[in-house]
């Protein structure tokens, strides 16, 4: 007899214990204010990442299309995992002698493992994190980007 | 033919027959094959077999230098990342004999109870999930975002930090973090009472744990089992309390022991835990001195030829990092002591005669998280 009030008590129990937790989703289900999601495609415009967010490793180019980068290849010996490779081409300087400077910088995205270790290493402060996080592509090959835009130039006042 | 019709006909009720739990089964939160043996459905002994996610974390440490070796570690208990950087950065400042400012000690120390807090959400989120409740996942996880958002704020992203380097922090905090992360703990406080109406409270979840994957504190400590679910069983192996790192010696938290060693006592574990998280960041975060956020290091880091190892309190138990140096930029050999594979070890033991339902609340009770077991 007492074994058969213990099983009707726990199914009690079971049950009061149910609706104390009901009592938490039914107070969310009646307070639309809590609401935290993001309707992510539709707030594309107005969604604003946070500063040092992580998208991606760029280079900032000033207006007159030119960048930091001496093309050292520090950031190259620094990325664990081979993803910045640097071509240096050689230039003729006016007063005859020959100059190494940067010809590519690139970057396999694909293969960015977003430690920073490139960006805390480069002397020049060439590199920077972008805030582009919309990376997929239909084609991997995409993911190699030459980070110096064509044509551009180191800024003048930069020593190596 | 004639064999074939003379075989004995087997009672199937009463034979033991194997199926394979995993690796893509949802409770196995990962990729890990239980190879499980039956009778009926009562589990009779139980093979983990790993593997299938293994990467060669320590080998590729063998050709990195110091400072490149954190971004792996992240990518090993990738819940607790911030304390897995933490034991590499110790044992290199520490084979150095680097001191490190007092200011990066009081931030490494938060933001591990940080990330130890968010772990335990994302925990809670899954346990209650493997045992029926899929309210929990949502509770857990717009709680855990908190964290989440606290830690892009400062160092980024989300998941995969890499912000400790040998002999500091990569950047300083941002000027918000203090506000943020007191805003968090009130808001948390408020909220973790939720979690007990909803699943602590339960009797449903009461009956389908209490008893349930007994580990006694002898087993515990034969089998290494560490971390709340070794605390469970009694087991005091808290290295927060007995080797302090950080600021932990200065902090007021108590070392939660349970008896039990039960499903329920280790649910309960966590819980209290994150908790006395709370109490500990409730602690430092007014008291951050102000100072540099690195010590002044070389450009290329040697570790004097010899062996080191340090240990940290990751979020589900101890975990080692074993180093062996032969003066070079990069190590030896490079070993880690993965807190998971460890408790994953004792399972077999746990489960031994308990349903194969009871063996869903038993690994979800343990928390594993497969990227660690295999490395």
């Amino acid at each position: 007899m007492n074994s058969f009030f213990e099983y009707f008590s726990d199914i009690f129990r079971a049950v009061k214990s149910l609706l104390t937790g009901m009592t938490v989703t039914g107070r969310y289900f009646f307070s639309p204010g809590q609401i935290v999601t993001q309707q992510y495609p539709e707030n594309r415009k107005t969604l604003k990442m946070f500063d040092r967010f992580k998208g991606e490793v760029i280079m900032p180019h000033n207006e007159r299309n030119e960048h930091r980068c001496t093309g050292c290849g520090i950031c190259e010996t620094a990325c664990p995992n081979g993803t910045i490779e640097i071509l240096q081409a050689k230039i003729d300087m006016p007063d005859g002698k020959k100059k190494r400077i940067i010809d590519k910088h690139i970057y396999r995205l694909g293969m960015c493992t977003f430690c920073g270790l490139c960006i805390k290493a480069c002397p020049s402060d060439a590199l920077a994190w972008g805030q582009e996080f919309e990376h997929a592509v239909f084609d991997r090959s995409k993911l190699t980007k030459t980070l110096n835009q064509p044509g551009s130039s180191i800024i003048k006042d930069i020593v190596e | 033919m004639k064999e074939i019709i003379n075989l004995p006909v087997k009672n199937v009720e009463e034979e033991e027959y194997h199926i394979n739990m995993g690796p893509q089964h949802p409770s196995t939160h990962g990729v890990l094959r239980l190879v499980v043996s039956l009778q009926g459905e009562i589990v009779k002994n139980l093979k983990p077999h790993c593997g299938y996610i293994h990467r060669g974390i320590e080998k590729m440490c063998e050709k990195d230098t110091y400072p490149q070796i954190i971004h792996l570690t992240d990518r090993m208990d990738y819940l607790s990342a911030h304390i897995n950087n933490h034991a590499v950065c110790l044992l290199v400042e520490n084979a150095l004999e680097v001191e490190v400012p007092e200011r990066v000690k009081y931030i490494r120390t938060i933001i591990d109870e940080l990330n130890r807090i968010a772990s335990h959400q994302l925990w809670w989120c899954s346990f209650g999930m493997d045992l029926g409740g899929l309210t929990c996942y949502f509770y857990g996880l717009r709680d855990r975002e908190k964290i989440l958002d606290i830690f892009e704020e400062s160092f980024g992203s989300r998941l995969l930090h890499s912000y400790y380097t040998p002999g500091g922090l990569m950047m300083d905090i941002h000027p918000n973090f203090q506000q943020r992360v007191k805003d968090f703990i009130k808001y948390f406080r408020k909220k973790i009472k939720d979690y007990d109406k909803i699943l602590s409270g339960n009797i449903i979840m009461h009956e389908r744990t209490r008893g349930v994957g007994v580990l006694s504190k002898e087993d515990a400590i034969s089998y290494g089992v560490t971390g709340p679910s070794g605390r469970a069983s009694g087991f005091s192996c808290d290295v927060r309390k007995h080797h302090p790192y950080g600021v932990y010696e200065k902090a007021d938290f108590k070392e939660i022991l349970g008896t039990a060693g039960d499903t329920l006592t280790r649910y309960n574990m966590r819980m209290l835990e994150m908790r006395e998280s709370m109490k500990i960041i409730e602690q430092l975060i007014d008291n951050i001195p102000a100072g540099d956020y690195i010590a002044k290091m070389k450009a290329v880091l040697k570790l004097p030829a010899g062996e080191y190892y340090q240990r940290v309190e990751a979020a589900r138990g101890e975990l080692g990092v074993y180093v062996v140096s032969d003066g070079n930029k990069s190590p030896y050999r490079m070993k880690f002591r993965s807190p998971n594979f460890s408790n994953l070890s004792a399972l077999d033991h746990m489960s031994r005669g308990c349903k194969i339902a009871d063996l869903v609340a038993i690994g979800g009770s343990l928390d594993y998280v497969i990227p660690d077991i295999d490395r």
